[in-house]
């Protein structure tokens, strides 16, 4: 129906946006490929969250976002949103239990990465609210991943954990960035950005304002 | 039928000296509410003189338009009503809209039901029996589509994280938004569902009371009653259904988002006629 923006030939990027932009922020044009990891900077209020969350097709936006070349409109939106899925800063729980956000295959999915985040065998059957911050964020990654998004738009993933923790994240985020996996991650801490960006970018006043690649 | 008990105005004015009594009591007791009791005794009696008055014309002509006018206004008022309870407004007045259609969708089918199998007055539309069964049903479909459509509106704004938690991992808008909705329509069937269970124990049935008092036999009385439960039964499961789904439906749009945008909250007192949000 239409030609990509860049040279016909080559294959299209795994997310790309074009003219992208809502009444908050952008416009925003730009490809990211499969694999890669960028992590997003700026100001709070500067429109980070907004651009994962048009991407994630969660507020209306004009222009197009597209995945391996195919426009979000051209899927259903849970279709597109089971492959581009978003974790906001502070994730929601609408079941008693862990274990009851996951289908039987993703909880053997989880169940499996437990012991790798630093997590209880058996805290999939505790109750929400008895567990701490940084073990729902640790658990809400892991329902992130269990849906087997081909992007993933994370927003500030590590800011409730320790050093340990955080660590514990990046090495588990880098294998399956090592699969293919592209994530979008706002992150405040620099050191974060020069350990796990393929690319860097600054977001100011809605407008991607720099880009940086190491 | 035996014989109806007329009241005359001196038997009303007998039990007018119980408002009195009221207002004694606010006065002797400085509640400060006298005022307010007599006010709205001297209200009720107008209100209801000209409800007389203006169903006794319509009684007497049975005219097919006069009788539609009557239920045409009480129908607006119960979906003015509707639109105007719940916490969260939709703009550009999709509150009224989803109320109006509720409501007359509802309130229609029921009392048509009614008059053409149970009831069966000549002709069916006889003034008599419409207006009477319309008021009583709207006032359940009132309760029961004002409830509903405040549970999805203001349940959307208050689980708005965890609706769009599911979104944001690939459910549909129709599993997000599930619990908040069945919720909802649950809440509108309570008081539908508490008014069966006490009726004859712990309440006699306004319209049952009335027909004791003006001398029907009160098998047939009972009769009438269950038929009237079951009507409101109905008219109150359309009506809370409707009026969640149509709600669910206008916070979304053709991407399954969520739009909490569209709604604002209601103000707590309306204001001064000239300002616009």
């Amino acid at each position: 129906m239409f030609k990509p923006a860049h040279e016909a030939a080559s294959r299209p990027a795994r997310l790309s946006a074009r003219r992208f932009r809502s009444s908050h922020a952008g416009p925003f044009d730009f490809e990211v490929e499969a694999g890669a990891c960028v992590v997003i900077q700026g100001p709070s209020g500067a429109g980070k969250s907004v651009l994962l969350r048009m991407l994630a097709d969660l507020d209306p936006h004009e222009g197009e976002a597209l995945l391996d070349g195919a426009p979000a409109i051209s899927m259903p939106p849970a279709v597109w949103r089971a492959r581009v899925v978003y974790q906001p800063a502070e994730p929601a729980w609408w079941e008693a239990t862990p274990a009851a956000h996951f289908d039987d295959a993703q909880l053997e999915d989880a169940r499996a990465h437990l012991a790798q985040l630093g997590l209880r065998p058996d805290i999939l059957d505790d109750d929400l609210q008895h567990l701490s911050t940084g073990e729902r964020q640790r658990l809400a990654l892991l329902r992130s991943l269990s849906r087997k998004p081909q992007v993933l738009l994370l927003d500030e993933p590590t800011a409730a954990l320790d050093p340990d923790g955080v660590a514990r994240v990046e090495t588990l985020l880098r294998a399956h960035l090592a699969d293919g996996l592209t994530i979008l991650m706002v992150s405040h801490a620099p050191e974060q950005a020069r350990r796990m960006a393929s690319q860097t970018w600054r977001i100011d006043a809605g407008k991607l304002a720099g880009r940086l690649a190491p | 039928m035996k014989e109806t008990v007329h009241l005359g105005l001196l038997d009303l004015a007998t039990a007018s000296a119980l408002i009195l009594l009221d207002a004694g009591i606010s006065f002797a007791l400085r509640l400060g509410v006298h005022r307010q009791v007599l006010v709205s005794a001297a209200r009720m009696v107008v209100q209801l003189l000209i409800v007389g008055l203006v169903l006794r014309v319509v009684f007497a002509g049975a005219s097919p338009a006069a009788t539609l006018a009557v239920v045409l206004f009480m129908i607006g008022a119960a979906a003015n009503e509707v639109a105007l309870r719940p916490k969260q407004r939709l703009a550009r007045l999709g509150n009224h809209r989803i109320s109006a259609l509720v409501v007359s969708a509802a309130g229609v089918a029921t009392v048509i039901l009614a008059l053409l199998t149970a009831i069966r007055p000549d002709p069916w539309y006889a003034p008599r029996y419409a207006i009477p069964l319309m008021g009583i049903v709207l006032g359940s479909v009132l309760n029961a589509a004002s409830i509903a459509l405040d549970g999805v509106l203001d349940g959307a704004v208050r689980e708005r994280a965890r609706i769009e938690a599911r979104l944001a991992l690939g459910a549909t808008f129709h599993q997000a938004i599930g619990p908040v909705l069945r919720e909802a329509v649950r809440r509108g069937l309570i008081p539908i569902v508490n008014q069966m269970s006490a009726a004859g124990i712990i309440t006699l049935p306004g319209i049952m009371t009335g027909q004791l008092l003006a001398g029907m036999d009160p098998m047939e009385a009972v009769k009438y009653q269950i038929l009237l439960m079951f009507l409101l039964a109905g008219a109150s499961g359309v009506a809370a259904v409707g009026a969640a789904l149509l709600g669910a439906r206008a916070i979304s749009d053709g991407r399954q988002r969520l739009r909490v945008d569209r709604l604002r909250p209601a103000a707590a007192k309306r204001k001064p006629a000239g300002t616009r949000a």
